[in-house]
């Protein structure tokens, strides 16, 4: 802190850290110009849309924890819900902190009332034998069912061994003949079943667990004829990814089932173990869509089981991740849904920014009125932070997908005041080191050199403020604090690299230096030297 | 202007004075009875919370002709029971506030509003809140309010000194219930967006509070190895000699504060904007308030205790009679000094 004070050194090189300022304007300038960011992103609340703000819990009845895996795959799964309604720019995002988090669905337009209703049930994971397969199209050729699975199928020591076929299921191209106990009707579902078209892999609703059905997997390659459920997602006990050393580092999914689940995946694997192909498999549905469907080897009585195949690592984590989250499924509360129509977003866009323009005048008018000269660097400070802002909305909308919202808009106006503040404490430190009768260049100087302190310890309490908004924030609030943080620090950047080095460059004018009346830092200004000053008022 | 500017100068020097520090006991009865009706009120009457934390809906439409008595019998008409609030905001815009209702009910209720005043679904501004969701953010308001408070009386005490951090959150807790209290007193309506104002404010509040602070500390800084101001008096120059900064700051930061707070209340008649502004435009003047006439008071108090500070007020009061003059400092004074009240050296500054 104890920076030196030899009056030969002390003033800096202003010019060079107005020129470091203004290259850091050019840079982000260009990268929003290259990255092709024009225009800043603006939250549904500023141009109309729906937004669902659903709070993740353990269904009624379970007992369990709410885990940070569960709210990913939550997150996931509503994410598949939402794409399938094929509005552009929809997002699913979980805010907030840990195992507390919400999950917020942003959907731009009037398609909010399909989401509202789409989202919010819970996601069920079943176990089911798979009647037939085909790839995901309605142009099927007709043919016997010939499949062949393509992960090896490995045993590996005393678990009993499942393999699976790589992630997309069976590849052959043919639809099975109907199965005994396939309806003509699930069999007419399921060819005219398009898993390519979006509405198809909505997943949700479709999966009653009584009934035989006819169903895409997660990517939209294959379709599937499923029997009822035999095993459910709540019979699973333990799920987890591991690598087998001795196969030479193979991924695989172990699970592990309790008493239920053990007796009916026992009496599942042990029935379809020996039939043909696909007949032997059983599919992992999880919210109506298939994740996996690996094929039977042998009867496992023993309640634990281990799925093997060519996974990768991220494959054998997310399997493992989908069959934990079916163990203990979550449910959602409607917390919040708001829908806005394009005509209010607008209105309330117009408001903040008119807001915003009388906020900034009237700073900048009772800083001229009050600092009369020093106007112009609160004037030039305000303009620069401005543009730095701007810039960094730009880009951070572009990049990690900062969107704008009214409540964004309120935090950078406040903000506009506590700006200002670091400027009224560094003037003021200035008319006091006039007042124990320093030069106004060497005032400046020192005078920096204790607000500097108190601006950082006051800019820090306003950070960690807005960082522990933004942490324990709830839905809107989320972008109020960064707003509110992000000027803040931008605050820091101006008063350190713009308004003081323009301080010193001012203090060299005659203008200031020599304490002209309208300079703001005028004898009088500064209550020194009261009798003079009387003469001259 | 001018007559202010000169007070600054006046202020600094110490030839124009308030005694603010000094008559503590005064402010502390002022903010005493400010807390004492902002907890009984909040005792008694409650906050008045928006349906965000009660559940329930609310539809907005534009419509010039709608009038308040015919969107009410609209909503009767849909057969839904339950308190409903129907009130015009802006200059063409009906609110209709409801209880929490079912997706069926929510559907008539809109379909009673398209049919009667011939608008659209998808331009009726919704707001459906569940029941359990302000349990949620109450509690997340909770978390993030200790949370601040400890994490800033930390930074506080490691930047400051522990006294100053204990003087500061002092303040604050002031801040905030006094600003409550008027939100429970008025009847403002609580909503998310006023308890970011309010969280908004500690931070604020504390900004003003450094400021003086940071004053205090550079005023008082070799204060023992002198006998010319007690800790109180040296407490006391330090505001006055802020004040013009702290007016100056408050003024500023309120002036865009105000601007929301007009438009938003003006021009868009409720909601994000004037909610936060609101109780940013109350706290803000409770915070400048106890910046000032709060926390330095309460920092003397508790540096006063101190054994180095007993004798140096007895140095000081004792000036001038000139048995006391002659009498040196106990010897074992020196030993009882904490390290940030070792005598410095002249020349720094």
């Amino acid at each position: 802190m104890s920076t030196p004070t030899k009056p030969t050194k002390k003033t800096g090189r202003p010019l060079r850290s107005l020129s470091i300022l203004a290259l850091l304007v050019i840079a982000l300038a260009s990268a929003a110009f290259v990255q092709g960011a024009t225009a800043v992103r603006l939250g549904l609340d500023l141009r109309g849309g729906t937004s669902v703000t659903l709070q993740p819990r353990i269904a009624a009845g379970e007992n369990g924890k709410v885990t940070n895996e569960a709210i990913d795959q939550a997150v996931s799964i509503i994410r598949q819900r939402v794409n399938s309604l094929g509005v552009a720019e929809s997002e699913v995002t979980a805010q907030g902190s840990g195992t507390n988090r919400q999950i917020v669905i942003a959907v731009p337009g009037n398609t909010g009332r399909r989401v509202v209703e789409l989202v919010g049930q819970t996601a069920e994971l079943r176990f089911r034998q798979v009647l037939a397969s085909g790839p995901g199209t309605t142009s099927v050729g007709s043919g016997a069912s010939v499949a062949t699975g393509s992960g090896a199928s490995v045993d590996t020591g005393s678990g009993a061994s499942v393999a699976t076929g790589s992630g997309a299921g069976v590849d052959t191209g043919s639809t099975a003949t109907p199965v005994n106990g396939i309806s003509a009707a699930v069999n007419a579902k399921y060819e005219a079943l398009d898993c390519t078209k979006l509405e198809n892999l909505q997943g949700t609703g479709t999966d009653a667990p009584t009934e035989t059905i006819a169903v895409c997997d997660r990517n939209g390659s294959t379709k599937y004829i499923l029997a009822p459920a035999e095993v459910l997602g709540r019979q699973i006990s333990k799920a987890s990814a591991g690598l087998d050393t001795q196969a030479g580092s193979a991924w695989y999914v172990s699970l592990t089932f309790n008493g239920e689940g053990t007796t009916a995946f026992g009496a599942l694997t042990t029935r379809v173990t020996s039939l043909p192909e696909p007949l032997n498999q059983v599919a992992i549905v999880l919210d109506g869509l298939v994740v996996s469907s690996p094929r039977i080897n042998e009867p496992i009585p023993s309640g634990t089981a281990q799925i093997t195949g060519s996974f990768t690592q991220l494959e054998a984590q997310d399997l493992a991740n989908v069959l934990k989250y079916g163990a203990l499924p979550l449910s959602f509360d409607r917390g919040e849904v708001a829908q806005v129509s394009p005509t209010l977003g607008a209105d309330q866009l117009d408001a903040g920014l008119l807001a915003g323009i009388i906020g900034l005048t009237l700073v900048v008018l009772y800083s001229f009125l009050y600092y009369r000269g020093l106007g112009i660097v609160v004037t030039g400070s305000l303009t620069a932070a401005a543009l730095v802002i701007y810039l960094l909305v730009l880009l951070l909308g572009e990049n990690i997908g900062f969107t704008l919202t009214l409540a964004g808009i309120a935090g950078i106006i406040v903000a506009v005041g506590i700006t200002a503040d670091s400027f009224v404490v560094y003037f003021e430190r200035i008319r006091d080191e006039i007042r124990e009768g320093r030069s106004l260049r060497s005032a400046v100087e020192s005078g920096w050199i204790k607000a500097r302190h108190t601006i950082l310890v006051a800019d820090a309490v306003s950070i960690i403020a807005a960082a522990l908004l933004y942490i324990f924030a709830v839905g809107g609030v989320q972008g109020f604090a960064f707003a509110l943080g992000l000027t803040t620090l931008v605050d820091l950047l101006i008063v350190f690299i713009f308004t003081k080095p323009l301080m010193t460059l001012l203090a060299r004018m005659d203008f200031f230096a020599t304490g002209h009346r309208f300079s703001g830092l005028s004898q009088k200004s500064s209550g020194v030297n009261r009798q003079t000053s009387t003469v001259e008022a | 202007m001018a007559s202010v500017k000169g007070i600054g100068g006046r202020l600094y020097s110490g030839e124009t004075s308030f005694n603010i520090v000094g008559n503590a006991k005064r402010w502390y009865i002022i903010s005493l009875i400010f807390t004492a009706i902002s907890i009984g009120t909040l005792a008694i009457s409650g906050l008045h919370l928006g349906i965000e934390f009660k559940g329930g809906s609310a539809y907005t439409f534009t419509s010039t002709t709608a009038t308040v008595e015919q969107a009410r019998s609209a909503v009767a008409g849909s057969g839904i029971s339950g308190e409903v609030i129907v009130q015009k905001v802006g200059n063409d815009k009906i609110r209709v506030q409801t209880g929490s209702l079912a997706p069926a009910q929510s559907d008539a209720v809109e379909a009673a509003l398209t049919s009667t005043f011939g608008v659209q679904v998808s331009d009726i501004d919704t707001q459906i809140i569940g029941p359990s969701w302000g349990k949620e953010i109450t509690k997340k308001a909770l978390y993030g309010l200790s949370a601040f408070l400890i994490v800033i009386l930390i930074f506080l005490a490691m930047t400051f000194e522990p006294k100053m951090a204990v003087a500061a959150i002092v303040a604050v807790v002031h801040d905030v219930l006094i600003t409550v209290g008027i939100y429970a007193l008025v009847g403002f309506d609580v909503t998310p967006a006023t308890v970011i104002g309010f969280l908004t404010i500690l931070g604020y509040s504390l900004y003003d509070t450094v400021v003086v602070f940071d004053k205090v500390r550079e005023n008082t800084r070799s204060i023992t190895s002198s006998s010319k101001q007690t800790f109180t008096q040296a407490t006391n120059l330090a505001v006055n000699q802020t004040l013009v900064r702290s007016i100056n700051t408050t003024v500023i930061a309120l002036l865009p504060v105000a601007a929301i707070l007009f438009i938003g209340g003006a021009l868009l008649g409720a909601g994000t904007l004037k909610d936060i502004a609101l109780a940013l435009f109350i706290g803000m003047f409770v915070g400048a308030y106890s910046s000032i006439f709060i926390a330095p008071p309460v920092l003397a108090y508790l540096r006063e205790r101190e054994p180095a500070m007993i004798a140096l007020a007895k140095r000081v009061n004792g000036r001038g009679a000139p048995a006391v003059i002659s009498t040196p400092a106990p010897v074992d004074l020196a030993q009882r000094r904490g390290p940030r009240n070792q005598p410095k050296r002249k020349g720094r500054k």
